[in-house]
């Protein structure tokens, strides 16, 4: 029984440190003098200099940011819309279909999604560049958002929405009263997908931003492709921190309000979305 | 959850604002879900010059295309099973560590990082100087060609997707019951025979709904392709991103995502309903 142990341990550990190693070499070699990714040098900040001094590489920083907040704000707003719309469907099979329907974009591969919206794109005649980029990742995060809220909104006992339409509210009243407070985390958590998923999309991103606009994934990308440069290895620690910075808070907001509203632990479950 | 709502279906909700929630809703299903499948189909349909012909289903029976579905199927096919393999026992012990709410979140964490940083690392780790040659040439094996490799390319795909097959099989193992594992040894079954006949059976619908996560987008990966295999694969994937971004040739670029999405609804098919999987 020790030994076996002991031996899971040691399996655990190994994916583990494979799970890890390539990031961590990453981030050790960007503070390299020696300019590749072998052979250390000696310690240098001077990546993590050209990185801040690059001010097209700042722009596209911003460019990147103001996508993922816009298009996460605004998908948000959307998909706790469709969610009451899902969960307003009286009959079982249309709410099913839509559920498959809004699932569509969810399983589909980035390419599809990518090539569909520029053919969308071209047709209806939206300039390549921030509006289609923006409005594609408005488009795939709505799912997302959905899926997160339903859950919360079928918690919701019917009786507390009567108890307040009997005591004289408003409709208006009754969804920002008594609804959104009460599906509030999985509003929070649909937010939350939907600000990484823009962050992180590459695929349909680069399939619909033209030659003018670029965001952070395909600008690395397309530096990548032409080889190794340490300041990409400084840009991606960088990357690396604030993405780990995100979720280890996001973990922790979840995990407080869970507590608090009632008790269970958590499943892992709710990391099921990050699926890409 | 499910039964309170079997006893209360939601004939409460008021049917007035149904109606108001569900305009918009359906505006962005109708343009992003409806409109680009319509468009995929619609511009199969069409060659580069924008006549409308059936030649590029024609061409896509050819052994050029035909060759490059199966070995994109067969890629894809690898990097499951060896995700699998590696997945599943990882899944278990995990199931059986103290902490395995944390475990659990050290393993999804990488996930969340760029997929492009992650690459672009693994093109430093096998690069003909890097980290994976040093260790090879102090075992005595001696220095190899790394990337630019079917192995390369598997590799760093069983990599990327390991977290998203560890996943479901580990809510599937959270789920069995333990004391049917106890049932089993105490009946006389030895540890393999428990895992074949008890343990996997129960988790298979874990099992079926990582494959899933896993697969689909295994046969449409692209950019791997370009960054680690150097284009010596070319999966459906690479080969929709050529006739969009480079060759131009939308038709037959459609063509192939039309196939693509047909392969995509016959594993789903197959694997069973994916929201169940995932609830």
């Amino acid at each position: 029984m020790r030994s076996s142990l002991r031996w899971s341990n040691i399996y655990l550990w190994l994916v583990f440190i494979v799970l890890y190693a390539p990031i961590i070499y990453l981030s050790y070699y960007s503070f390299n003098s020696g300019g590749s990714m072998h052979g250390f040098e000696g310690f240098t900040l001077d990546w993590y200099k050209e990185v801040f001094a690059d001010t097209r590489l700042l722009i596209i920083l911003m460019n990147t940011l103001v996508i993922a907040l816009f298009a996460s704000v605004i998908s948000t707003i959307l998909g706790v819309i469709g969610a009451i719309a899902i969960h307003n469907i009286r009959k079982r099979t249309n709410q099913n279909t839509l559920l498959s329907l809004n699932n569509v974009l969810i399983v589909s591969p980035d390419v599809i999604i990518g090539a569909s919206f520029l053919i969308l794109f071209t047709m209806i005649g939206i300039k390549l560049g921030f509006a289609s980029v923006l409005i594609s990742h408005i488009a795939f995060s709505v799912p997302i958002v959905v899926i997160m809220v339903l859950p919360k909104l079928q918690e919701m006992s019917p009786t507390l929405l009567d108890a307040a339409r009997d005591l004289g509210a408003t409709e208006w009243n009754v969804l920002t009263k008594v609804m959104l407070p009460f599906i509030k985390s999985g509003i929070f958590a649909g937010f939350f997908m939907a600000l990484t998923y823009s962050l992180d999309d590459f695929a349909v991103t680069f399939f619909v931003t033209g030659n003018g606009f670029t965001t952070l994934s395909v600008e690395i990308y397309s530096r990548a492709r032409q080889g190794v440069s340490l300041s990409i290895n400084a840009l991606s620690t960088l990357i690396f921190l604030f993405t780990m910075l995100l979720v280890v808070g996001y973990y922790f907001i979840t995990r407080r309000s869970r507590g608090q509203v009632s008790g269970q632990q958590g499943s892992g479950k709710e990391w099921g979305l990050v699926n890409k | 959850m499910r039964a309170a709502e079997a006893t209360f279906p939601s004939q409460n909700v008021a049917p007035r604002t149904r109606n108001f929630y569900l305009v918009p809703y359906l505006l962005w299903m109708l343009l992003f879900v409806a409109a680009p499948i319509i468009l995929i189909v619609y511009d199969s349909l069409f060659d580069v010059d924008g006549n409308f012909t059936f030649a590029n289903y024609g061409h896509f029976f050819t052994p050029v295309y035909m060759k490059m579905t199966f070995s994109s199927f067969w890629y894809a096919f690898l990097i499951t099973a060896f995700s699998l393999l590696v997945s599943y026992p990882a899944a278990y012990l995990l199931t059986r560590t103290k902490h395995k709410q944390l475990w659990l979140l050290l393993i999804i964490l990488p996930s969340w990082i760029n997929l492009l940083l992650k690459t672009y690392a693994f093109i430093g780790l096998f690069g003909t100087y890097g980290a994976a040659n040093a260790i090879l040439e102090t075992i005595g094996i001696g220095r190899q060609q790394i990337l630019f490799t079917d192995f390369s390319f598997i590799f760093v795909s069983v990599y990327i997707f390991i977290p998203f097959m560890i996943l479901p099989i580990f809510n599937a193992l959270e789920e069995l019951n333990p004391s049917l594992i106890d049932a089993a040894r105490d009946l006389g079954a030895s540890p393999w025979t428990t895992f074949r006949r008890v343990i996997f059976p129960l988790t298979i619908n874990g099992v079926k709904s990582g494959c899933q996560a896993v697969f689909i987008p295994a046969l449409s990966l692209f950019m791997i392709t370009r960054l680690i295999a150097g284009n010596r694969v070319i999966t459906l994937g690479t080969a929709i991103e050529q006739h969009f971004l480079v060759t131009q040739d939308w038709g037959m670029g459609a063509t192939i995502a039309v196939f693509l999405i047909i392969a995509m609804a016959i594993i789903m098919i197959l694997t069973g309903n994916r929201a169940r999987g995932r609830r």
